[in-house]
């Protein structure tokens, strides 16, 4: 942990831009990947979804 | 591959074997099938006059007005609550209106033919930026206009394009996506690939060639000193106003998207949108298997650009029939053909290039008609998927003009607007049933 913490930082965030936008504003090389759960994690519509494949 | 993705291909196919020719103009009681004097059609899904938002309201005022049934706004409010009056979503009768999306019976419109799969649609004439009846205005301006549209430009143009035999909607689109427009907010190139195929025509027609008649007059001493004082030609005044008007091709192509929304509908099991519609107050679809049933929600409030005075405090939610263009994989959907936009709806070109990338994920085909040269000629994002919206939680991207929310006032910005989830969900829910 220290050895990852102590070298150059490159990240890649998932989901949420705003955890991307802090480590770019301190610098930090960023890429942000937009992703959220499928059907926004509604079990309800996810049985909905199946049902249409 | 599935009975439904089977189906979602087909009807994305039939969208885009579509072929809408601009064959002619009538006047709307003449010409729509279903078209009756007490029958004033909207933008949107049905709604009631209690409900309708102030732009749609006063577009329905003007109407009335401009009809000769009411004097005024107070006697027009009357007569729309008395029930004598008729209101209709014009997708009922296969046309479509930008904005208020008002057709009255009087009122010229557009009739577009396809030539693949028969049958027509129809829109009425644009009126060009700012205080238009449109976007809820109806003062003596927006009423004049309104009879020179009628009386002038729709005669002279209605006998230049017979003259011309048609005109292919589907190629102008495609070469407009290549010179900068989406071809629903911007339509600089649209407008400006159809003067150059009608205008020699125009010269040529016996009503452009008038130079005294009764009909209004448009002034054209704005366009240039040449015109002070001078009784110029009627095809002068005709191509002077398209000149002036970026949107002119905005209507013709809003039909001959219809057209091809039209031929990708009705296809069993599919669960591609075929309609997106608001009224001012709604925000409805439409899906390829699930008839004529609307599933609706609140419109949401576009985020946009003020013209100068205007701020988001006077916005109306999201209103027009212009959605269409969406519908079918251009305007939003091809937002990277036309990074010059964003001077007017905000954003920046990256943000244009983002939208259209996003639609790839909720639609199920590369258009194979329009393309967008920045992005290796790749085909537009089209045919949306009910099924990958719920999936993805990304909504449809749509470009829009803003209008006042109170009535008689008019277009006060434009901007971006997504419709409200819950509509798909619904969708989705009627689907599965």
């Amino acid at each position: 942990m220290d050895t990852l913490f102590n070298s150059e930082l490159k990240v890649i965030n998932m989901g949420l831009a705003g955890f991307a936008e802090t480590l770019k504003e301190r610098g930090t090389p960023v890429m942000h990947v937009r992703w959220q759960p499928p059907a926004m994690g509604n079990e309800d519509l996810l049985r909905l979804l199946d049902k249409l494949k | 591959m599935s009975k439904i993705d089977q189906a979602n291909q087909e009807a994305v196919k039939r969208m885009m074997l579509s072929r809408p020719v601009w064959v002619d103009i009538g006047r709307a009681r003449d010409v729509i099938p279903g078209m009756k004097d007490n029958l004033f059609l909207h933008a949107g899904p049905p709604i009631t006059w209690d409900r309708m938002s102030g732009p749609l309201k006063g577009a329905i005022i003007g109407g009335l007005i401009y009809e000769g049934k009411a004097k005024d706004a107070a006697e027009a409010e009357k007569v729309a609550a008395s029930g004598t009056f008729e209101f209709a979503p014009c997708h009922h009768y296969n046309a479509v209106g930008p904005m208020a999306g008002v057709i009255t019976p009087s009122q010229m419109v557009f009739i577009i033919e396809d030539k693949e799969w028969g049958g027509y649609t129809y829109s009425n004439m644009n009126e060009g930026y700012g205080k238009v009846l449109r976007y809820g205005a109806y003062d003596d301006e927006v009423l004049n206009r309104l009879h020179w549209l009628d009386e002038v430009y729709a005669p002279v143009i209605r006998e230049a394009v017979h003259l011309v035999k048609g005109i292919d909607m589907k190629s102008i689109i495609a070469q407009a996506l290549h010179m900068g427009d989406d071809a629903h907010n911007r339509n600089r190139a649209t407008t400006s690939l159809l003067i150059r195929a009608i205008a020699p025509f125009i010269v040529e027609t016996e009503w452009g060639k008038k130079t005294d008649y009764a009909a209004p007059r448009l002034d054209l001493s704005n366009v240039s000193e040449y015109f002070k004082g001078k009784k110029a030609s009627a095809a002068a005044e005709v191509l002077a106003f398209m000149h002036s008007n970026d949107l002119t091709s905005l209507n013709a192509i809003m039909a001959a998207c219809k057209s091809m929304a039209l031929a990708g509908h009705g296809v069993e099991h599919s669960t591609v949108v075929t309609t997106m519609a608001r009224n001012g107050t709604d925000f409805g679809i439409r899906v390829s298997s699930t008839g004529d049933k609307w599933f609706t929600a609140p419109a949401n409030v576009p985020a946009g650009l003020y013209f100068s005075g205007f701020s988001a405090a006077d916005a109306n939610p999201d209103i027009g029939d212009s959605v269409i263009t969406e519908t079918v994989g251009i305007g939003g959907f091809a937002m990277a053909a036309a990074p010059a936009i964003v001077n007017f709806i905000g954003g920046s070109p990256a943000d244009a290039f983002d939208a259209t990338n996003e639609m790839y994920e909720i639609t199920v085909a590369e258009n194979n008609n329009f393309n967008i040269p920045a992005m290796d000629f790749k085909g537009t994002p089209t045919g949306i998927d009910v099924r990958k919206v719920v999936e993805k939680g990304i909504v449809p991207r749509i470009n829009t003009g803003i209008a006042h929310k109170e009535p008689g006032i008019g277009q006060v910005g434009a901007g971006i607007v997504k419709p409200p989830m819950e509509i798909f969900i619904a969708a989705l829910q009627e689907l599965a049933k």
